[in-house]
């Protein structure tokens, strides 16, 4: 596919593919709304995007450092001083992140100088250039200097600089993302309108997107790293509403599925309100139980959002849309073109819920025993995925 | 008690306890008296203002509110003053846009303003106020779904409506403001979010000093009573956002 290189969330001739009840086809995606049910809920991720992308220095050295956010274990607004991050060595987002050169050697107590922010290296994750790391001030300090100071992750793709604004979806909420909840990007203020006036519900969560990308094999292997999400009560009711009425559950992006799923398999099926951090991965072998169809950007082969798509639909309708998407043009990267992926009758996974209830990492399991064995492609991929 | 006592009360007949307000310009005049109302309302509040110093004086005798120091007029400024605003409260139910200029001064003919004042004047509150409400309106969405309530005040002004000679910049920055706020309102109150277009009156504040004076104060209205007149506005726009029963309890489960 051809990469997406401007920062347009809406071209007027964005394209989507639409799968369901095994055929294909092709509108305009400003045509999304008249795909949906009077009766349907949409529920797409209200996160804002962080400018979670600070360059300074590693005090220890002097050398120059890219230090990108990854995550942390809560949305709590008051609370920001701990993150998971990514650290680069010198360069910017121009280089490739998979030919970025190492930062300097980093150990626990190595204080990081980022602009006006101070942090300190708390551990290393297994990997010499994931950290543990924490900020060091009051929560008003941190968010004063993210603000000032972050710039938006941003890959060499866009050949120039992201702006917050580009980043963020017209009904971006809380910045508690590391990278856009970019299947929002399709979202527009008189598409809801639309939506609403079909009959259609709107709803939201929050989870906080992290990184699609981080340069190193073994790292990607890891993706998607755990994400903290919060189900508002309005938006737990009216799934619940949805589902007595045989309505359908339209996730826009992959970050919904993996929230309501995560949600509906701790609690036997049901959506209950509140926060929790998503743990699980969701492939061939997974069980959806609340979301029936997904718009999402387009996907390589071998990314985890990939895997995500193979729970909507089996291996050959997957390559009959990869096919598809090659064939007209479509464009990839979070700024690309969309599919709108209807779950077939028959996709009905089996993984054991029991995993994800015990909070059990089981990353792997579920994409490992899938038909189709796409799980080391994963390593050698050098495109991202985006939700 | 009164209808007017109960929405001033902490409890949850006043359903500004607990809403989350973010106010621009906040450090003086009508701006700084709203800090004060709301924070006497039980209210959390996030201000914004351009000098670090005035939001550091503020800052130390209101420590209950947040200071964020932005100029609402940069459009640079607009999304770290909403990453703030949405880290220091945890979301937003209520932003007013207060910040306002007021174009040169002493007062001057339209004929004799600078293009490049009107151009700052209509940044300050004519884009200012666009964008940040821009930024914030997913924020203030997702309060409108959960049942918060979600209110925009923008500060309107009679120079809106009447044609002041020398208050041509102001006057027309207003109301371009005024119908932005109202056009807003038809667009999106079907949504949850209320935009309210409110004309202070004539205040006893530095802004009217600068463009009046010699006006005698005595006949100004004290900034603390309208800001007590838009904290009512404001609660009655909350009471009628239909707050369903199950946020209040959950609220007070809290």
């Amino acid at each position: 596919m051809i990469a997406a290189s401007v920062p347009v969330q809406r071209p007027g001739n964005a394209k989507l593919l639409v799968s369901e009840d095994g055929r294909i086809r092709h509108v305009p995606r400003s045509e999304f709304p008249n795909l949906l049910r009077p009766g349907d809920l949409v529920i797409a991720n209200d996160a804002a995007t962080l400018p979670a992308s600070l360059f300074g220095r590693h005090a220890p050295t002097g050398e120059p450092i890219e230090v990108r956010l990854a995550g942390r274990d809560s949305l709590a607004m008051d609370e920001i001083r701990r993150f998971s991050a990514i650290v680069f060595g010198p360069g910017d987002f121009r280089t490739r992140t998979e030919e970025r050169p190492s930062p300097p050697e980093l150990a626990p107590g190595d204080q990081l100088i980022l602009g006006p922010l101070r942090a300190t290296v708390m551990r290393l994750m297994n990997h010499p250039r994931f950290i543990s790391l924490e900020f060091q001030g009051s929560a008003a300090q941190i968010w004063e200097g993210l603000a000032s100071w972050g710039r938006p992750i941003q890959y060499s793709h866009i050949p120039t600089p992201l702006a917050l604004w580009d980043t963020w979806t017209p009904i971006a909420g809380l910045p508690v993302a590391y990278e856009p909840p970019s299947a929002g990007f399709v979202l527009d203020w008189n598409g809801l309108k639309r939506l609403i006036a079909r009959g259609v519900r709107f709803c939201t969560i929050t989870h906080a997107a992290g990184i699609s990308s981080t340069g190193d094999p073994q790292l990607d292997a890891l993706l998607p790293f755990d994400e903290p999400y919060r189900i508002p009560p309005s938006t737990a009711r009216a799934i619940e509403e949805t589902k007595a009425r045989h309505g359908r559950i339209i996730a826009i992006g992959t970050t919904v599925v993996r929230a309501l799923e995560h949600s509906a398999a701790m609690f036997g099926g049901a959506v209950r309100p509140g926060e929790r951090v998503a743990t699980q991965r969701i492939g061939a072998g997974s069980r959806l139980r609340i979301v029936d169809a997904i718009l999402s950007g387009t996907h390589e082969p071998g990314t985890s959002h990939y895997e995500l798509l193979k729970a909507f639909a089996d291996a050959g309708t997957l390559s009959r849309i990869d096919q598809e998407l090659e064939a007209h043009g479509y464009r990839t990267h979070e700024f690309g073109d969309s599919v709108f992926i209807v779950k077939s009758a028959d996709q009905n996974g089996w993984q054991s819920d029991s995993a994800v209830a015990a909070g059990r990492d089981d990353r792997g399991g579920c994409t490992a025993s899938s038909a189709s064995g796409v799980r080391g492609s994963r390593q050698q991929r050098a495109i991202r995925p985006f939700r | 008690m009164t209808d007017h006592a109960r929405l001033r009360h902490p409890g949850t007949d006043n359903p500004l306890a607990g809403a989350r307000v973010a106010i621009t310009g906040g450090t003086s005049g009508l701006g700084l008296a709203l800090v004060r109302e709301l924070l006497n309302r039980w209210a959390r509040v996030a201000f914004v203002a351009r000098t670090r110093q005035n939001v550091e004086r503020v800052s130390s005798t209101h420590a209950d509110a947040h200071g964020i120091v932005g100029d609402v007029s940069k459009k640079e400024d607009i999304h770290p003053i909403a990453i703030q605003i949405l880290g220091s409260l945890g979301g937003v139910d209520v932003l007013i846009n207060n910040a306002s200029a007021l174009g040169p001064v002493p007062l001057a003919l339209l004929a004799d303003t600078d293009c490049e004042d009107f151009e700052r004047v209509l940044a300050t509150n004519v884009l200012g106020p666009f964008r940040l409400t821009k930024a914030l309106l997913g924020a203030l969405a997702s309060s409108a779904r959960e049942g918060r309530g979600a209110v925009v005040v923008n500060i309107s002004s009679d120079a809106a409506i009447n044609p002041y000679p020398r208050w041509g910049a102001y006057g027309a920055s207003k109301a371009a403001l005024h119908h932005l706020t109202r056009i807003w309102n038809e667009e999106l109150s079907g949504q949850g979010i209320q935009f309210l277009p409110i004309d202070p009156g004539d205040m006893d504040t530095p802004m009217h000093a600068a463009a009046i004076p010699d006006a005698d104060r005595s006949q100004l209205k004290r900034p603390e009573i309208a800001a007590a007149e838009i904290a009512d506005a404001i609660a009655v726009a909350l009471l009628h956002a239909n707050r369903p029963l199950q946020t209040v309890v959950e609220e007070v489960a809290q």
